[in-house]
């Protein structure tokens, strides 16, 4: 029989809570009470935020509103019950920890590797470690039927994306099923970060995924600031806002006209493509570097702004405004366009809500989530801004709440840039030892990071949990039924991260 | 998308020359005339991403914007390594990848020309000494070009491609 959870409130209650976790609980839990906390994720009262692995245990974010709990379990025997048995976005993330640690999930259905494609040489790196004698090989699920045929795709693709391998069973034109492989990205980060200094860790934090290096580096630096008790100062949280903001331009101006290519409309490329290039450059122009790359630092930023660089700025948000209506005209009218985004890869809403999908794609079938908005952080906790949201799910609603949140972000930066707080950008970093936990919001959704330090400063475990990993199994489903040929349309609409998920 | 299609006619152009400096020259003399000859002036180019964290794609697709415009100078990206001569390489290269790309290479007709592109590609980066990465293109094939950067500036990647063609002095 397993146990009832009431409330979320009687969580903290449940086991030993770990002194020093902030700003949430981490309660150390025993296998009953984990097992519980399952069925309510399951059953869909708690969504899951995180599932990650540690030398001896193994740890579980819940999101509940606008709170979070951790619930770790230890593992001594190198095994704990399995949350994928139950709750199938975990699924792969069990696999993860698998590969990575070695801690085994009890009754997981799916025992397959997913980082580890037998190439390391090393089984366990963040383990126990030792030799390596997993195979190359790797079968993929399958699918049973008159007529059906496999298509691999990947990991070297026609265009210029990252490396990873689609397994198609197509009946004819129409997609049966799909199974993406991943893992060619995987460099070790989490292990390479390990013993390292808070700053030369922050860099490889910024590096984990090329498009959302501002997210990333706000994300890392927000948890070692928790985790030590300080906070930045608030002009840097402003200009991190700034920065934040303006990676979100790039990206959603950039992927929309790359979703319209992918459907054979290159003109809105071109245009697109020439907004999100004047981004970068004014990026650059401002803050040095034209993604912005190492520019956020625990304990605040190292770029500020002046009089002439928010003149700048402010003269770019004019620009977007003043040539983005016409474009959105042109999607919006353009029939041909339509006729391939309207429906196609459709992600239904109790799916987005099953994974705790975050980002366009859960906004676009209706989950009506945004860090900025419902764990809000400085500076948007001051900020007025709408949060779109949608319930068609298809390629069209996601470019949709992208076009929106572009309107959204020219908002939130103008209010930032005409009353940027005077100060310092900076705190020293105490050296303490600590935990910290933060969510931020990237451009693809929540990005979670999670960090344990020593009383040197130096780092014994961080975690960090890209949005694709609730996103990635969504597009398999959107896919189905649709044609092989609608495939890079509805891929690029989700645009999940290779590298973030990798590691 | 008629009046879009007219302001395209009337404004001018956003195409930008690219200065022919001499340090473009000096990545040129890297390269023997042989290989210049056999080029001519077109380049078609088959990346791959060995593990990069995708910053040095999102600036390799930034040189087919209309700022950058990298076909005017007959640089094409190509879908099949078998109508490559160059392999433009970003990432580490994960041992993951390793394969994949060993393969593309092979499937390369000869003469072919290896470009490691990004602080990752030329050694690692930031990744090397990682259990899962080989630290650099130059582990798996020999390299022709390097272009440092983290990512490389789309400038410097159009100096870098362009190094290719150019003749250095006295050809
Ligand atoms: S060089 Fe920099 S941008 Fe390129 S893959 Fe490496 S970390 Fe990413």
């Amino acid at each position: 029989m397993t146990l009832q959870l009431a409330t979320w409130r009687e969580l903290p209650g449940t086991g030993r809570l770990v002194e020093g976790h902030r700003p949430w609980p981490r309660v150390i839990v025993d296998a009953e009470v984990w097992q519980a906390a399952t069925e309510d994720v399951a059953a869909g009262r708690w969504s899951l935020a995180g599932l990650w692995g540690d030398v001896d245990a193994a740890h579980m974010a819940l999101l509940h509103g606008s709170e979070i709990a951790v619930l770790s379990i230890a593992c001594p025997d190198r095994h704990f019950p399995s949350v994928g048995l139950r709750h199938p976005p975990a699924v792969r993330l069990e696999r993860c920890i698998a590969d990575l640690f070695g801690l085994i999930a009890d009754g997981a259905a799916d025992t397959r590797p997913w980082l580890d494609h037998g190439r390391w040489g090393v089984s366990h790196p963040l383990g126990a470690g030792g030799r390596s004698e997993r195979p190359v090989s790797y079968s993929f699920l399958a699918a049973e039927g008159e007529g059906i045929h496999q298509i691999p795709v990947g990991p070297v693709h026609a265009g210029i994306i990252e490396p990873g391998h689609f397994r198609f069973h197509a009946n004819g034109e129409a997609v049966v099923r799909l199974e993406a492989r991943l893992g060619y990205a995987h460099k070790g980060v989490e292990r390479l970060m390990q013993g390292e200094t808070v700053a030369d860790a922050a860099q490889l934090a910024g590096r984990v995924s090329g498009d959302s290096c501002v997210a990333y580096a706000i994300a890392f630096a927000r948890a070692v600031e928790v985790a030590l008790g300080v906070e930045a100062p608030p002009r840097a949280a402003w200009l991190r806002g700034v920065m934040a903001e303006m990676e979100r331009l790039a990206n959603h101006l950039g992927d929309i006209g790359a979703i319209c290519n992918d459907a054979a409309f290159a003109l809105m490329l071109a245009h697109m493509g020439a907004l999100r290039e004047r981004v970068l450059r004014t990026a650059d122009a401002c803050f040095g570097h034209r993604l912005m790359r190492d520019r956020v630092v625990p304990g605040g930023v190292a770029v500020d702004l002046d009089a002439s660089k928010i003149a700048m700025l402010t003269a770019l948000l004019k620009e977007i405004m003043e040539r983005l209506p016409a474009l959105v005209t042109l999607y919006d009218e353009t029939a041909s366009l339509q006729d391939r985004t309207v429906g196609t890869g459709r992600l239904a809403p109790a799916l987005a809500l099953q994974f705790g999908a975050g980002g366009f794609v859960g906004r676009a079938s209706g989950r009506d989530f945004d860090t900025r908005h419902d764990l809000p952080y400085p500076p948007y906790d001051t900020l007025s801004f709408e949060v779109p949201v949608l319930e068609e799910g298809d390629v069209n609603a996601r470019v949709w709440i992208r076009i929106r949140e572009v309107q959204q972000s020219v908002s939130l930066m103008e209010q930032m840039l005409s009353c940027l707080p005077d100060g310092p950008l900076r705190v020293t970093l105490p050296l303490r030892a600590g935990e910290g936990l933060a969510m931020v919001e990237g451009f693809r959704g929540d990005v979670l990071a999670w960090v344990r330090l020593d009383a040197e400063g130096r780092l014994l475990r961080c975690h960090l949990r890209d949005p694709s990993w609730f996103q990635w199994p969504l597009l398999e489903a959107a896919i189905e039924g649709n044609i092989v040929a609608d495939f890079p349309l509805c891929n690029k609409s989700f645009n999940c991260s290779y590298s973030g998920c990798d590691l | 998308m008629r009046r879009l299609l007219f302001q395209g006619l009337v404004r001018s152009p956003l195409s930008e020359p690219i200065a022919d400096d001499a340090e473009l020259v000096a990545l040129g003399a890297s390269l023997d005339r042989a290989a210049q000859r056999r080029l001519g002036r077109s380049l078609s180019i088959r990346e791959v991403d060995a593990g990069s964290c995708n910053g040095c794609e999102l600036e390799i697709n930034a040189l087919s914007n209309p700022f950058y415009d990298m076909e005017r100078f007959g640089l094409r990206l190509v879908a099949s390594p078998r109508h490559a001569d160059v392999l433009l390489v970003t990432g580490p290269v994960t041992r993951n990848m390793r394969e994949a790309l060993e393969r593309t290479y092979d499937a390369m007709p000869a003469p072919k020309w290896v470009v490691a592109a990004g602080d990752c590609a030329m050694n690692g980066g930031c990744f090397k000494g990682s259990y899962a990465v080989l630290d650099g293109v130059a582990a798996v094939m020999p390299v022709d070009l390097r272009i440092p950067g983290c990512p490389p500036r789309p400038v410097d990647l159009l100096r870098g491609l362009l190094a290719l063609m150019v003749r250095s002095p006295g050809t």
